[in-house]
């Protein structure tokens, strides 16, 4: 439980999340690594020329900072701590609810990645240069994906989790393990 | 009869088929499996790139083009000795500085001979020098940016032509003349030239990190031609070797009266020896004017410095640095071979190569064989230097390069051919024909220690027919050969910019993995520079406007301008904004007496637009930049002299 507790300070060193976004121009693709606290480009001034490319479209910039940015870290600190008590402290039962809501912490910052990302997509500028629309006539939208690989216009989009988020992941199954193995170690207990 | 005559009409018929048959096989296997094999060995498939740098001196064009092998492609003219109207080079405020010299601005060049710096005897691929010819100067080219970042001016000479070479560690890009003058300049009676004219030959050294030149010293030598010029290496580092014409020291019509003498000279030059004679004070400090003009590019802009003085040294005054080697009919190319042994004095009148020995040279300097002076320099003797001869290997040579496996490669330019021997055993190996008039030829790295060979390139003087007719004024024309096996096989005729007269070439590797692909603006110090909408501004100074603008796709920020008078002096000072490889923005103004700008991501470029009319102009990008291009324009107004329109600009809203 102790690793479990450890493993999502990993975040803190690594990214998070990579969208990447390839053309015929762009041999090198652009990148973007999304951090707990931050945003990065992968090859130097990749965010300036998605936002250079974006603009066309009306695509607002993806800003120096958002909320999350200070409310992750937060979050994974506190949960971190919570862990580390429930490691020395607590029963193995604890280290079920520690699981649960690490997956329910999780789910909610992937949700909320994903209304940003909505909104990044089809919060659109008026007078953007380009409009697009769908063949239904509706307004086309620039959203990348979530998870996974789309085609945007000129652009294939890539979005998949990073190092950071595989230590997350590893916690959260460590947790659900060490939950697991306690359970056991208590029923064995309890037949001797 | 009749039966007869169908018989041999049947015949006949049989026999045309049949051997029109095996003409067609014959031709078949001649041309096309043959010439399909050579085709691929010059086919860089699309996307692909070339194994080769080649950088391809533009002669009278005063640029320096830039070509892939085997290809045979050309990437890039760089702007050298002459204005550029393409980028503005010495168009804009920034670049004018770097073509400034002793004579004032001056807007063309002659350049010729390119040479890539040096480590150790191996091409490093950091910086390529070249030489300009009339107004002498030698230049430097960073390979990272592939802009000429710096450009000296040589005093005391004229017509300068045994340049730019460099020395093993790039201690020193020399520079000799080849036109003799009074040193220094004054008003003399041309037939008067005998014994009072001298040639200069120039010791520029080189800084190690950033290349900066500076004239180390310069060695007053007798007023013969000094034509070619090649460093020593390995075992004759420390001395370079200069081939002479005109040792007869004519003024006047010099095609007879310069051919005279049956044997010219191969000047060797100790310049180790001069240096500490110089380092220890020797030498003489003489007034002089020449410009030295650097490229910076954090400010992306040239500043020129007239310097007042150069050393000079007068051979007499250190014995033993300087000795002449008698070499046949009026050498050309001065070629030292790989192993710094060969000494190769291409005399251009002759049928036969003459090679000197080094180690010979030594021997003879120990034994002090000497056959006689000019003006105190001791001659050696013919037979005690020569290490052999190349017999009868063809008409008029000129230059000679070499591979790694022991063999030169010479031009002749009279019978048109490149001829292949053997070092040591002067035996003539292989030769193929040039089309036509071979001047000069490069093997990659053939001017180093260690060639790396595979292909050899001819540059040709005359190209009459060799490509589609363009009237009378032609390109030149070089031909790319594969020496890799003991016989060259022609490849590729590719045309050439200008007149090259050399090239450099080199493995792409090392070049490639440094080259910039943007300036970064946090390291762009322009003084007039502006990072962002908040910094674009328009501020008179009495008649001066200096226009602080920006571009980043698809607009230009101020793009609305008033306030500007008749007889205004206008500096349009752009920044490109953007930081992504390979998108440039272009700017015009109607009426612009210079030319464009065109201005890499990262950097600022100024024109100067001087409005001699009353209106509303429109200046925009003159570089398809985005889907937008189009659209990025702007509109400048200007006023009567006497008007009191208001100094204001705006970028997307209207100026009220």
């Amino acid at each position: 439980m102790l690793l479990a507790a450890i493993l999502p300070l990993g975040l803190f060193l690594f990214p998070l999340w990579k969208i990447t976004l390839e053309a015929p121009q762009y041999p090198t693709p652009l990148g973007m690594y999304i951090h707990i606290n931050d945003f990065s480009d992968a090859n130097p001034h990749d965010i300036k020329n998605i936002n250079l490319m974006n603009h066309y479209v009306g695509m607002k910039y993806i800003p120096d900072a958002i909320p999350e940015f200070k409310i992750f870290p937060a979050g994974i600190i506190i949960t971190t701590i919570i862990g580390l008590a429930i490691a020395f402290k607590g029963n193995y039962k604890w280290f079920l609810y520690w699981f649960i809501l690490m997956v329910v912490l999780s789910s909610a910052g992937l949700y909320d990645f994903y209304i940003w990302e909505h909104d990044y997509g089809h919060n659109l500028d008026p007078k953007a240069i380009m409009k697009f629309t769908n063949p239904d006539g509706t307004q086309m939208g620039f959203q990348p994906p979530l998870f996974g690989s789309k085609d945007i216009l000129n652009f294939r989009a890539h979005s998949y989790p990073r190092l950071g988020a595989l230590f997350l992941g590893l916690g959260i199954a460590t947790s659900l393990m060490a939950y697991l193995v306690g359970k056991k170690n208590h029923k064995n207990s309890l037949d001797m | 009869m009749k039966n007869i005559l169908k018989s041999v009409a049947a015949l006949v018929t049989v026999l045309i088929a049949f051997t029109s048959c095996d003409d067609t096989k014959k031709s078949n296997a001649k041309s096309g499996a043959l010439s399909s094999n050579v085709a691929e060995k010059v086919y860089v498939a699309p996307g692909e790139h070339d194994e080769f740098y080649a950088f391809i001196s533009g002669g009278y064009s005063g640029n320096l083009t830039v070509y892939g092998l085997p290809s045979g492609r050309m990437f890039k003219e760089i702007p050298v000795f002459s204005q550029f109207p393409t980028s503005g080079y010495g168009y804009s405020e920034e670049t004018k500085p770097m073509l400034n010299t002793s004579h004032g601005f001056i807007p063309w060049g002659d350049s010729h001979h390119p040479d890539i710096s040096q480590t150790n005897g191996e091409i490093d691929g950091r910086f390529i020098f070249i030489n300009e010819n009339n107004t002498p100067r030698i230049a430097k080219i960073d390979l990272k940016t592939f802009e000429t970042t710096e450009i000296i001016e040589v005093p005391n000479s004229a017509g300068n032509h045994s340049s730019s070479f460099v020395t093993e560690n790039t201690e020193y890009v020399v520079a000799g003349t080849r036109f003799s003058v009074p040193v220094p300049q004054r008003d003399m009676p041309i037939k008067d030239y005998k014994g009072n004219f001298q040639g200069a030959l120039s010791f520029i050294s080189v800084e190690p990190e950033h290349g900066h030149m500076d004239i180390k010293f310069q060695v007053l030598m007798p007023g013969f031609n000094y034509d070619l010029a090649h460093p020593g290496r390995g075992a004759s580092h420390g001395w370079f070797f200069f081939s002479t014409y005109n040792t007869e020291e004519a003024s006047t019509l010099l095609e007879v009266n310069a051919s005279q003498n049956d044997k010219d000279f191969i000047a060797a030059i100790n310049w180790k020896k001069i240096e500490e004679y110089v380092n220890n004070g020797g030498g003489t400090m003489m007034p002089a004017e020449y410009a030295h003009n650097v490229y910076d590019e954090a400010t992306h802009t040239a500043t020129s410095t007239m310097k007042k003085e150069v050393l000079v040294v007068n051979p007499s005054e250190v014995p033993g640095a300087v000795y002449l080697l008698p070499t046949p009919k009026s050498p050309h190319g001065c070629d030292v071979d790989p192993s710094g042994e060969y000494i190769i004095g291409n005399g251009k009148l002759s049928a036969n190569l003459t090679v000197h020995s080094f180690k010979n040279m030594l021997a003879a300097i120990e034994d002090k064989k000497f056959a006689g002076d000019a003006y105190g320099i001791p001659i050696l003797n013919f037979e005690d230097v020569l290490a052999g001869v190349v017999e009868q290997a063809g008409l008029g040579p000129l230059h000679t390069e070499f591979d790694a496996n022991g063999n030169a490669y010479t031009t002749f330019f009279i019978s048109s051919e490149v001829v292949k021997w053997k070092l040591g055993t002067w035996e003539v190996l292989d030769r193929q024909p040039t089309y036509y008039s071979v001047g000069h030829l490069t093997i990659p790295g053939g001017n180093s220690r260690k060639p790396q060979g595979k292909y050899m390139f001819a540059m040709n003087k005359i190209t009459k027919d060799r490509y589609l007719p363009t009237g009378p004024e032609l390109e030149h024309s070089a031909q790319l050969y594969d020496i890799s096996g003991d016989k060259m096989e022609l490849l590729l005729d590719f045309p050439t910019h200008g007149e090259p007269h050399y090239a450099a070439a080199m493995k792409a590797d090392l070049i490639k993995e440094r080259s910039q692909k943007i300036y970064d603006l946090e390291d762009n110090k322009h003084p007039y520079a502006a990072f962002s909408d908040d910094d674009t501004k328009v501020v008179r100074d009495g008649n001066n406007v200096h226009i602080y603008m920006t571009t980043i796709r698809s607009h230009f920020s101020p793009d609305n301008i008033e306030g500007i008078k008749v007889g205004d002096k206008v500096y349009f000072h752009v920044t490109n904004l953007e930081q992504d490889f390979d998108v440039p923005h272009g700017f015009a103004v109607i009426g612009q007496n210079t030319s464009e700008l065109l201005i890499m991501p990262g950097q600022t470029k100024t024109s100067v637009w001087e409005p001699t009319k009353v209106g509303v102009w429109p200046f925009y990008c003159t570089d398809f930049c985005s889907a937008l291009h189009q659209e990025m324009q702007g509109y400048i107004r200007v006023s009567p002299a006497n008007a009191n329109t208001p100094l204001k600009w705006s970028m997307g809203e209207d100026i009220e």
